[in-house]
């Protein structure tokens, strides 16, 4: 049965856009959980939410814990190398500054 | 008379506990008579577009029935069922009392209609399959009740216990006033097939009026036909079950009714 599990991460400098276009957001709750929406009998879900201003409005998403782990992976690799490029674009570009 | 009867469903205001007004989603015959009522307790996803075909298959099949919504007193105006149902969750759900309360409510509406027979059932599926263990137990008026693979009807742990679910409702089966029948799958992980066990060991000691069905093969929520753990076959059987449980508690058939 479904259970009322839910891992909230605390989000700062966020937004996201929903039905009604561009939000902050402040709060992502997780869960891994039968769904509403997809096919499959459990899913990872996370609904991006502002609950500062009420969290009436989210945006969900219920994806399969395969595709949750490659998420977690990718995004991983992703802040890895793009913190990576970053880091060396700045110093770079306040070399050539100088 | 055609084979198929016709039926009628909207979406109607009811009080609910504390009084408090809410929706609900009704269907009912639309040829003379009376018929039986049954309440449709949905699942923690919330107030979903399958919860409303349980209610017009009901209907199909001669019952009054009628799915509160469980989670109205948070929602916004024309909000997604969905998306307060994340809120809800995110929140810990709705307490027992709210939910009982809204059922007694649901209970009271289907009683009030004129083509009422005054016989009511319950059915609830996963979360509602729990709540309708809990209304079998605590609920007066309650002629049969269906809990379809509830889970946590079984509590080990005590810290799972907390003010919006303050008892087990295994606890309760002493005080169970009418005849329940359970639908399990016994791949289910909650309930798993040892707790079904438990739960109908519990319900022998006390010498309640209860089946239980297990169906090799199949998990949890094995009904839904959106889902890959639809299994078509146990889920015909289960239906069927279900059908004559509530025909011989309720006294619904098409038969008896046209024989009235």
């Amino acid at each position: 049965m479904c259970s009322y599990i839910v891992e909230k991460a605390a989000l700062t400098g966020s937004a996201a856009k929903g039905r009604k276009g561009w939000m902050r957001i402040d709060t992502a709750n997780v869960y891994y959980d039968h769904p509403y929406y997809s096919t499959l009998d459990h899913v990872l879900a996370i609904d991006f939410t502002n609950e500062g201003e009420g969290g009436r409005d989210r945006v969900a998403v219920e994806l399969s814990a395969d595709s949750a782990r490659a998420l977690v992976d990718r995004i991983l690799a992703a802040l890895a190398s793009g913190e990576v490029a970053h880091a060396v674009a700045a110093p770079a570009l306040a070399v050539a500054a100088d | 008379m055609s084979y198929y009867q016709g039926l009628q469903a909207d979406v109607v205001p009811f009080r609910g506990h504390n009084g408090d007004q809410g929706e609900a989603y009704y269907a009912r015959p639309t040829r003379a008579g009376k018929f039986p009522g049954v309440v449709v307790i949905h699942h923690l996803p919330g107030w979903c577009e399958w919860t409303t075909e349980v209610v017009r298959k009901l209907a199909h099949h001669g019952y009054a029935a009628i799915s509160p919504h469980l989670y109205f007193r948070e929602g916004d105006k024309g909000e997604a069922p969905d998306d307060l149902g994340a809120r809800i969750r995110a929140a810990g759900g709705v307490s027992d009392a709210s939910v009982m309360g809204d059922v007694t409510g649901a209970m009271a509406y289907l009683r009030a209609q004129p083509n009422a027979t005054g016989k009511i059932g319950v059915i609830g599926f996963c979360s509602g399959g729990r709540h309708t263990y809990l209304a079998a137990c605590t609920l007066k008026g309650i002629d049969a009740a269906v809990d379809c693979w509830g889970g946590n009807v079984i509590v080990d742990n005590p810290k799972d216990l907390n003010d919006k679910r303050p008892v087990a409702p295994i606890d309760l089966t002493e005080k169970m006033s009418c005849p329940l029948l359970g639908i399990f799958g016994n791949d289910d992980a909650n309930p798993t097939a040892d707790q079904v066990n438990r739960t109908e060991a519990m319900l022998k000691k006390f010498g309640k009026n209860y089946e239980f069905h297990r169906y090799n093969g199949a998990g949890h929520a094995f009904f839904d036909w959106r889902r890959a753990a639809y299994r078509p076959e146990q889920a015909m059987d289960g239906w069927q079950k279900v059908l004559n449980f509530f025909n011989r508690n309720l006294a619904a058939s098409a038969a008896n009714i046209a024989a009235e």
